[in-house]
């Protein structure tokens, strides 16, 4: 199974990432081989197995909905690129 | 022997002597960092004064008590994809080049709470992806049995630190392969606990399924030593196991006297390097010879893990580094036309090649029409991995395996070929898709004096046994604390 030019940049918009020429190229060409080598799954009858998300049963864990200490805005902005007024800023987004 | 090169339990003999002080100790090692670190680079930052005063205090607090804990006042590292409020936590990528992070790793929280002296943090795979540590945007760490080889990967720093004497244990994360892989590339004891049994709290995701924390050391009762303080259940993690505590050290020197020890042929197959094999073959034969009875066993299945894994782990790490956007923490591109262009540009300069390669491959396996495919195919293999490992366990109480199916191999040898990079993980990658524990322990060095690993797996929950075999074999065979040729001065 060979990876087009086309199938890369559309995965690549999906995944918010951009290449250039040479990258689609050569990405085009390495993911094939990966997905060549996990072609030997098809191998497989996997009609009746279960699917396994986690190893071991894990359930959903709640604690008690009690007011507990977290972040205070400060902490939580001192990262950012770019804030103001106590928020994150990002580029405008509606015209 | 000088101090830095001493292991654990024997710092801890010196300690509670007061024959020195946690000041000796940490200027011992903090010299040793000075003299070889500039060859190994296993660290991405140090703290070394910050360390140096952590001792000061410690031995005025210790002089007026009699106990101390036993990882009280030991210097060590951490993978640099485990947080620490203050100090900067980059994942080694550009990504996340500035990091302070606002809280701090569980398991960073509780060696703080032991005493533990924090040296610094390791050098790894971007994002802990790769198996080389080559994929770090920030340097190449040196394998110190051979400056031109790699230490293996992910955790390559946090191998090389406990290798190179320039820490006396490290953290490191395994999500196919990370700690064990690198341990035996360097010769010294990695374990990778079952899942759940370590908080993943703090610990930056990259397959959230898959990834455990656990320790680097000189000899395997400093990894009991190390895991006593690790494991243990944490509410802030969903994952985490609630299990009562168990004291490793307790049942280490057991002896293996009638345990079954399982071998199967598939972990011995093509291109396994002949001198691994022979290592391998006289690590079987000492365990005779105290006892342990061999058994042959099988897989059916086991040829479809390293693809299963790939797909798994890319599908995750593909959802995981969804967050790295460039809005509430990290790099930020400096030119871009509109928000969805800022993406674009913040993950395309931020990112690496393969760390863009696993995002790229995951994103194909979750997209529509692939899905059923490769992900969910991948997710019933592992099903079917889980029930060979339960089938083989029913068999035996541990298997037998080489931890990688060569010695390190040199920088730069497998970095333009993806795939052949990916193969080196071939025996490590079905323990993290079954969930249960390996430690990886030195059995040997090849004919160019590069280690040998020999990695020992059982099921869920069997770290006591593991550990208990593990330590029978390096008290047998003196193959304990080795040290690299790496002199004391580089």
């Amino acid at each position: 199974m060979s990876l087009t030019r086309e199938d890369v940049t559309y995965v690549a918009n999906l995944a918010r990432l951009e290449f250039s020429e040479d990258e689609v190229i050569a990405l085009a060409d390495q993911l094939g081989a990966v997905l060549d080598y996990a072609e030997t799954l098809s191998g497989l009858d996997t009609s009746k197995i279960k699917a396994t998300e986690h190893v071991l049963a894990v359930q959903n864990v709640f604690r008690a909905d009690e007011i507990e200490s977290c972040l205070t805005n400060e902490e939580a902005l001192a990262n950012a690129p770019e804030s103001e007024a106590g928020c994150f800023k990002v580029p405008r987004v509606m015209e | 022997m000088e101090l830095y090169q001493k292991t654990i339990h024997e710092i801890n003999d010196l300690l509670d002597k007061k024959e020195v002080t946690v000041t000796d100790v940490t200027q011992a090692v903090v010299n040793r960092i000075n003299a070889v670190e500039k060859a190994t680079d296993a660290y991405l930052s140090l703290q070394t004064e910050a360390a140096l005063e952590a001792a000061q205090g410690l031995d005025a607090e210790l002089s007026g008590r009699a106990k101390r804990t036993s990882l009280e006042g030991i210097p060590y590292g951490l993978k640099d994809n485990m947080c620490t409020k203050g100090i900067l936590t980059t994942c080694a990528s550009k990504m996340l080049y500035n990091f302070n992070p606002p809280y701090n790793a569980e398991v960073y929280d509780r060696l703080s709470e032991e005493g533990g002296i924090l040296l610094g943090k390791t050098n790894m795979d971007e994002f802990a992806m790769g198996s080389s540590t080559e994929n770090s945007a920030y340097k190449k760490t040196r394998n110190p049995w051979d400056l031109n080889k790699v230490p293996g990967g992910s955790s390559g720093g946090s191998a090389v630190a406990v290798a190179a004497d320039t820490a006396f244990y490290t953290l490191g994360s395994d999500t196919g392969g990370s700690i064990r892989q690198p341990a035996s590339f360097c010769g010294v004891v990695g374990m990778k606990p079952t899942y759940g049994l370590v908080s993943r709290y703090g610990l930056v995701a990259f397959a959230s399924s898959l990834d455990q924390i656990g320790p680097f050391t000189k000899d395997v009762e400093d990894c009991a030593l190390v895991l006593n303080a690790i494991v243990g259940h944490d509410a802030k993690d969903s994952t985490s196991l609630n299990l009562e505590k168990t004291d490793y050290t307790q049942t280490l020197k057991q002896g293996v006297k009638g345990l079954k020890i399982g071998v199967a042929k598939e972990f011995f197959g093509e291109g396994l390097q002949p001198e691994v094999r022979k290592s391998l073959e006289d690590a079987i034969a000492i365990y005779k010879t105290l006892g342990a009875s061999i058994v042959d066993v099988s897989f059916q299945h086991l040829d479809y893990a390293l693809s299963a894994y790939y797909m798994i782990s890319s599908a995750e790490a593909s959802s995981n580094l969804a967050r790295y956007d460039g809005i509430r923490y990290g790099f930020r591109a400096e030119e871009y036309s509109d928000l969805v262009d800022l993406y674009k540009k913040t993950r395309s300069q931020g990112f690496g090649d393969e760390v863009k390669r696993r995002i790229m491959l995951g994103t194909y396996a979750l997209s529509s029409g692939y899905y059923d495919a490769y992900y969910k195919k991948a997710m019933q293999v592992r099903t079917i991995i889980k029930a060979d490992f339960d089938q083989v366990f029913g068999g035996c109480d541990v298997l037998l395996t080489p931890t990688a199916p060569t010695t390190a191999f040199g920088i730069g040898e497998k970095t333009s070929n993806p795939l052949e990079m990916y193969l080196t993980d071939i025996y490590t990658v079905p323990v993290n898709i079954a969930g249960i524990p390996g430690v990886s322990i030195p059995c040997g060095l090849d004919n160019n004096g590069m280690p040998i690993g020999m990695q020992l797996l059982g099921p869920i929950l069997s770290e006591e046994t593991l550990l208990k075999t593990a330590w029978a074999f390096e008290h047998e065979s003196g193959l304990t604390n080795l040290k690299a040729p790496l002199g004391t001065e580089v």
